[in-house]
């Protein structure tokens, strides 16, 4: 994927991925992705007591080797679809360089699907 | 992070349409059915009269462009081949799902004559229309019913004690005059940069998986963006949801028994005087008699009672009362308890104690937008006095004067069931209901019930389960793109907008007004839809000064919204400072109730079947059984046909402790049978972190892929929770039942064990009879 040579990706906010499941939707439909394919898939891992006695409960989205990011919606000035729709805001697009630098804070992640 | 607009959306800021190559786009909002409560801005991507594809609109500031899931898989449902597509007359026996297609004229005709008939023979009375969750149809069918049917009789499809939303609802309305929301800035259509709104210091979410459930007017994400920017959150909840799991204090309350942890908590906070004193004394009445009540109890009491730690209900009660402004977000579980008014009592007692109503960050009072307020009682006023205390359950003194326009609906199902005294019942209205589906408590009673009538309508979008059982008509309705209607739920007024067309289905307006013409056509003048909305938005909501075109351009409207009303005389009729009730105050000892001779404080009550009611039982059926909670993929009944959202979600599923899962030699996966003495129902483990003690089962299971005919009707009760739950357990206003707290056994399915499923045992074998083996 690229516009001006750039590689594109994926930048997400974990610590408030609610596992919604509207990126992995979003995907679905705007691939018209088959039953069992994903372009996106959420992991989980908890709810599970830490010794501190607080809880870890996580959920990162995968993009899987069918997402395309978005290219042609992208290619018309729009947000890839899972960006848009994501319930709680966790999800951004650009390019790598760009998502490094707004790597903030604990439990982010970026990912170059392509 | 923050919202981001696309280049492609910000290029049609402020237009309500355009094309885009083939597709017309048009910014509109979208209101069920299906879907859920809220009305999220979406844009529909339409060609040829179809929806091809559906976005969240990111300048709404209600969604800000995000949709969950079943809003994005709208397309599904809204050109699914299962749909109704057209009146359908009943040809064989009620039950054996035999059809033959007719005309609207045909149908209406049919209608006419039986209401006519019945009208003369019975009385308009015997006529009752039902709803389930409001949403789209919240105004439309009480309108039919009261200007239509001329019955004063109309109610929520069987819902037991009317537990959802009006136990919260009438007891905030005597307490403090107004309903209340947490306030995540969804008064302010520049939402979190708006000046004069506080991010809340903590959230208290009560009963509720919020970012699931999505309650009314109220996105769960909300919550998230709160907690992005520092709220802390305190979770009362029997399981760990993600939001507990992120909670400051997660109080594992066992169901039922909120009315006493709201006691303790209100306790705790005034026994160590973290009480807001300068609001209590000017702005409340009865605090005294308050403190008094909740006193009898303390923490250590409420810990044995609801199974939470002492030292935890303590510090979660601190941490509210001293948070710089606590939000309060609550669900339907504080209703679902016989003790659900006072559980509403002592939770509105602690933002109203704590100074938290009415002030940035606390608990926001809601008002419909420009007083465009459409609700069950709309035409209410067109039936007489006489015809009006005909309404079933008007003895309640909460309904007599005025709370709440609904029939009861259990004291509904004892007039069907003594053989209709004082007047038989004999036609049943059912408009985007499906109550043996999910709404009725007792389903295999409510099944009789809805047999017992001559003659009865079913509106839908899909055949359900109720209409095959005991439809003689079913007429197909309009999904949420395919409907001219507007959404003046709190804020904003918004129009929603038809865009689409799908083969005979009409919009509930439509399709009531074109009935209501020949019912009773001085109540019915506007030509269409459009004209009943246009009439609506100039004459119900004259202060907003538009018409129903201009906001429908406009996509959405926010009335002007201001903090501290209640010191500036913004919130009371007679324009004094103070609260809409009849004090002025907040009322922490109810007045009206006391006149009427309830019990004007909190108290607490022991679900009818528990541990401690009724430890005999409880040696039998060892698990408290709840549900009702949400999933993401579906909305109660509703999506189950649809093949994306099964994919995520293609069983029923009971949560259970693993723990207890082992002692009873079950694995994950596995199909348990939960049984008490009323029924059974199958479901499959899930283990997640619950008391051990409790399960928590899903509801409103059918399965449209399934037979439609009895015995089978859709596997309706096979895996009804509602098998077990029960009718007329209420409280004493008639508001609150026990769909979460009762008792339940669990073992495995087997061949063996399942040689007569629960939808033949009930439509066939005339039902479990309370012995079943
Ligand atoms: S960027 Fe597009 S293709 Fe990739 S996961 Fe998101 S929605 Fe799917
Ligand atoms: S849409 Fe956002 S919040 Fe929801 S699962 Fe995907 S990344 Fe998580
Ligand atoms: S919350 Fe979900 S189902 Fe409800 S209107 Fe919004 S997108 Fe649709």
């Amino acid at each position: 994927m690229s516009k001006n040579n750039e590689r594109y990706a994926l930048l997400i906010n974990y610590e408030f991925c609610t596992g919604c499941h509207s990126c992995e939707t979003a995907c679905k439909v705007e691939n018209n992705l088959t039953h069992g394919q994903w372009g996106i898939k959420v992991a989980q891992d908890g709810p599970r007591k830490l010794e501190n006695g607080k809880f870890e409960f996580i959920h990162v989205p995968i993009p899987t080797s069918l997402c395309n990011l978005c290219e042609d919606r992208v290619n018309k000035g729009k947000l890839p679809s899972c960006v848009q729709h994501c319930q709680a805001a966790v999800m951004s697009f650009g390019p790598v360089e760009e998502l490094a630098e707004k790597i903030s804070k604990p439990q982010m992640v970026i990912f170059t699907p392509v | 992070m923050a919202y981001e607009i696309s280049e492609y959306y910000q290029k049609h800021k402020g237009e309500s349409q355009w094309q885009d190559g083939e597709y017309t786009c048009t910014r509109t909002t979208m209101w069920t059915g299906p879907g859920c409560h809220n009305g999220c801005g979406v844009v529909y991507y339409t060609k040829n009269g179809k929806v091809e594809k559906v976005e969240g609109d990111p300048y709404n500031p209600f969604n800000l462009g995000k949709l969950c899931m079943r809003c994005l898989n709208y397309v599904e449902a809204a050109s699914s081949p299962e749909r109704l597509k057209w009146p359908l007359k009943r040809v064989g026996e009620r039950g054996e799902n035999k059809w033959e297609r007719i005309s609207w004229d045909e149908a209406y005709d049919l209608i006419v004559k039986e209401v006519r008939r019945i009208q003369s023979k019975y009385g308009p009375e015997s006529i009752v229309a039902m709803e389930g969750t409001g949403r789209n149809v919240i105004w439309q069918v009480p309108y039919l019913c009261y200007a239509g049917f001329g019955s004063p009789n109309f109610t929520l499809g069987f819902l037991s004690g009317e537990s959802c939303s009006m136990p919260r609802l009438v007891t905030e309305a005597v307490i403090q005059g107004d309903f209340s929301f947490g306030d995540y800035s969804a008064h302010f259509p520049d939402r979190y940069d708006n000046p004069t709104w506080k991010v809340p210091g903590v959230i208290l979410i009560w009963g509720q998986n919020a970012i699931i459930s999505n309650p009314d007017s109220s996105l769960g994400h909300w919550i998230v963006e709160c907690m992005k920017r520092g709220s802390k959150l305190i979770v009362v909840d029997p399981m760990l949801t993600w939001l507990a799991a992120k909670a400051d204090y997660w109080l594992q309350v066992r169901p039922g028994t909120d009315a006493a942890l709201a006691m303790a908590m209100n306790d705790v906070i005034i026994k160590e005087d973290l009480y807001d004193h300068d609001f209590v004394e000017k702005w409340t009445v009865g605090f005294d008699e308050f403190a008094e009540r909740v006193a009898t109890m303390p923490a250590e009491r409420a810990a044995e009672i609801t199974w939470v730690p002492k030292d935890i209900i303590e510090g979660a009660a601190r941490l509210f009362a001293k948070a710089d402004g606590a939000a309060t977000t609550w669900g339907v579980s504080v209703d679902m308890a016989v003790a659900g008014v006072s559980a509403a009592h002592a939770i509105t007692g602690l933002w109203s104690i704590t100074g938290n109503l009415d002030k940035p960050g606390g608990q926001s009072i809601i008002q419909y937008a420009y007083d465009l307020g459409m609700a069950y009682d709309y035409g209410l006023e067109i039936l007489s006095e006489e015809v009006k205390a005909k309404r079933i359950g008007n003895e309640l003194p909460l309904k007599q004067t005025g709370y709440g326009a609904t029939a009861h609906s259990d004291t509904l199902l004892k007039q069907i069931e003594n053989g209709g005294n004082p007047y038989p019942i004999k036609m049943f209205w059912f408009q985007s209901t499906n109550p043996i589906a999910n709404m009725g408590a007792e389903a295999p009673r409510i099944y009789k019930a809805i047999k017992s009538t001559e003659f009865n309508v079913v509106v839908d979008l899909f055949m359900t389960p109720t209409a095959v059982a005991c439809a003689d008509l079913v007429l197909p309705c309009a999904m949420s793109s395919e409907r001219w209607s507007n959404r003046n739920w709190w804020m904003p007024l918004a129009g929603i907008r038809k865009v689409a067309e799908y083969e005979e289905a009409k919009s509930d307006e439509q399709l009531i007004l074109e009935l209501g013409k020949r019912l009773n056509p001085e109540m019915f003048p506007w030509k269409d839809d459009k004209e009943w909305n246009d009439w609506i938005i100039k004459e119900q909501g004259s202060k907003a000064g538009i018409t129903y075109d201009q906001l429908n351009d406009m996509i959405y409207s926010y009335d002007h919204f201001e903090y501290y009303r209640y010191e500036k005389g913004l919130l009371r009729r007679d324009g004094l400072p103070g609260f809409n009730t009849l004090s002025g105050k907040v009322e922490l000892k109810i007045g009206l109730f006391e006149s009427w001779g309830l019990d004007p404080l909190p108290w607490y009550q022991e679900p009818p079947e528990s541990p401690y009611s009724t430890p005999e039982l409880f040696k039998k059926y060892p698990l408290i059984l709840t549900t009702g909670h949400r999933s993401w993929e579906f909305f109660h009944s509703e999506h189950r046909q649809l093949k994306l959202n099964r994919e995520f979600h293609p069983d029923p599923l009971i949560k259970i402790n693993p723990e207890t899962a082992a002692k009873y030699g079950i694995k994950e996966g596995d199909w348990v049978w939960v049984e008490n003495y009323r029924g059974r129902f199958k479901q499959k483990v899930k283990f997640e972190e619950l008391h051990p003690l409790v399960v928590n089962a899903e509801h409103g299971w059918w399965f449209p892929e399934m037979e439609g005919a009895e015995p089978t009707l859709f596997g309706v009760f096979d895996s009804n929770s509602n098998n077990l739950t029960t009718m007329c357990q209420n409280g004493p206003t008639g508001y609150g039942a026990p769909y979460k707290n009762q008792l339940c056994k669990i073992y495995k399915v087997t061949e063996e064990n399942s040689k007569i499923l629960p939808s033949e045992q009930v439509t066939k074998l005339g039902g479990f009879n309370y012995v079943y083996k």
